[in-house]
């Protein structure tokens, strides 16, 4: 048990910093503050006069675990697959046998997923540098490597067979890869006015067509994304697109619940008529 | 004012609460008791088919054949213990419990059934016994513990015969996966080769390999933990002690 004597005006932050000097091995970002020993964490910015505390008050201190900045692990993440399928593009040594190396596919398909491909990753490079704003500035470090195994493993296993010297183009050749690539497309350009300021306020449709997707669904970004993965594998006609498409689907589905059980309490007024994800269905 | 030290204390409230845990309903605990006798009659029936088979030839190769049919049945209906985790009358862990009997449904099915060529293989009767020794002291002791009256006899059984079953079984699953390489790979059973219109490849013969390797890190560890986990709950909760 620690004693501290602090200004009633002092932060949550503030006292973490305090309790950082005397235990150096838990750095602020690691430290989780609460009033109740199993209750909701305390934010930084929570001022010690504004909660429920007397002239003394008792917390509790629980480790959070090594931790990792979002924006290193979402930059991790992100670059692996984009330099992983590059690899493959290029047939680097040791993939396909040895008289395929630095040869390039005769498909111009695969050309064009590579491209499709490349794009999407290089996209949410730059989101995370100069887009987003993340509510918690760290996450434990084993989930770094979690994530990491799933994005890069599964951009290694479709890079394998799109760029594999025996890939099979799609059967429906011509229209199914425009089809495919207007979807794609069409999903960059709808989800480039998706970038909304942080603020705590319902997402309105304006008079701009590309934001009516708010009318119908919580998580716009998240059935962009799906938009985006169904047309890489209808370009592509690749069953492990295919899985990492549902897989990701289902993940999404999940957060997209989340949010928008937490816009439902938190907005009393919120449209009835959106979905979460998919529009009228999930 | 004052911080608390790191780590949270467990409050008295919480013990009590646990204490009072309800296990499943009447019905629920009906069913499971019908369950499990019948789990422990059929490995009964497979365990005198290998003695009466045995008898009859005078020798302990190719005993296979003579409860084929009962092993698939009843192993397969193991199935239904992930169920009862899933639904919540067992207390136990869909993912640990769906991993162990899918495991076991793998070797009968896509191994042992799917390769004809080892099921004459000693390396089956091995397994086969230390599956059927286990299986009946298991369901027997579930039984018994649903009614409340488990037989110290056989809880012991349980954690002891343990430490011969086990190995003997993992030995045994090893070897007749061993055996059924060269004849998957001849015929490249449930395996896909490109060129397809799916893109999508899948080696059989490599899969097993990595199902082999698997086997080494992964169990000891897990079914001792788990054992030494069992063995505390059951000196706590005489009651109803959990599945795994």
């Amino acid at each position: 048990i620690l004693h501290y004597q602090v200004e009633p005006n002092a932060t949550i932050g503030e006292i973490k910093s305090m309790f950082h000097k005397s235990h150096p091995q838990f750095y602020p970002t690691r430290q989780s503050i609460r009033l109740d020993a199993k209750g909701k964490s305390l934010k930084d910015e929570d001022v010690l006069q504004h909660l429920p505390v007397g002239t003394t008050a008792t917390f509790y201190f629980r480790d959070l675990g090594a931790q990792i900045s979002w924006v290193t692990v979402f930059l991790t993440e992100y670059t692996g697959p984009l330099v992983i399928y590059l690899m493959f593009y290029f047939r680097v040594p040791f993939i396909y046998a040895p008289k395929y190396d630095f040869t390039t596919s005769k498909h111009w398909v695969v050309h064009l997923a590579c491209m499709c491909h490349s794009f999407h990753y290089v996209k949410r490079l730059l989101e995370t540098l100069f887009v987003h704003r993340f509510s918690h500035g760290t996450m434990p470090l084993r989930n770094i490597f979690k994530n990491c195994t799933y994005y890069w493993g599964f951009a290694a296993w479709m890079a394998y067979y799109i760029n594999h010297p025996l890939y099979t183009p799609p059967i429906y050749g011509e229209q199914q890869i425009r089809l495919a690539l207007i979807l794609f497309l069409v999903r960059i350009f709808l989800s480039l006015n998706l970038y909304c300021s942080k603020t705590r306020k319902i997402p309105y449709p304006t008079k701009n067509p590309f934001t009516w997707i708010f009318l119908l669904v919580s998580c716009p970004n998240y059935t962009y994304e799906l938009g985006s993965w169904l047309g890489f594998t209808l370009m592509t006609q690749c069953l492990p697109v295919a899985f990492f498409t549902v897989v990701g689907f289902v993940q999404m589905t999940v957060w997209a619940k989340g949010k928008h059980r937490s816009y439902l309490k938190e907005f009393r007024d919120y449209p009835p008529l959106r979905s979460p994800i998919l529009p009228f269905v999930l | 004012m004052s911080a608390a030290a790191p780590g949270t204390s467990k409050t008295g409230h919480s013990d009590v609460v646990q204490k009072k845990k309800k296990g499943p309903g009447a019905l629920a605990t009906a069913y499971l008791v019908i369950y499990n006798v019948v789990m422990t009659a059929g490995w009964l029936v497979i365990a005198v088919g290998l003695v009466r088979a045995y008898l009859a030839r005078g020798s302990y190769h190719g005993l296979y054949y003579s409860i084929e049919k009962p092993l698939k049945f009843f192993q397969t209906g193991a199935l239904l213990e992930i169920l009862h985790c899933a639904v919540g009358i067992v207390p136990s862990s869909v993912v640990l419990t769906g991993f162990q009997v899918m495991s076991r449904v793998f070797l009968t099915w896509a191994v042992t059934h799917s390769v004809r060529e080892v099921q004459s293989e000693d390396s089956v009767l091995l397994f086969v016994t230390a599956w059927t020794v286990t299986e009946i002291i298991r369901y027997s002791f579930y039984t018994f513990s649903l009614l409340n009256h488990l037989p110290y006899l056989i809880k012991w059984a349980r954690y002891t015969f343990f430490f011969a079953l086990y190995p003997m079984g993992v030995t045994g699953e090893l070897l007749t996966i061993y055996a059924a390489l060269p004849f998957v790979q001849k015929t490249g059973l449930y395996s896909i080769t490109l060129p397809n219109k799916y893109n999508f490849s899948f080696d059989y013969y490599t899969f097993l390999i990595l199902t082999m390797i698997s086997y080494i890190p992964l169990p000891p560890e897990k079914r001792t933990n788990a054992l030494w986990k069992e063995q505390r709950k059951a000196c706590r909760h005489s009651e109803y002690p959990s599945q795994r």
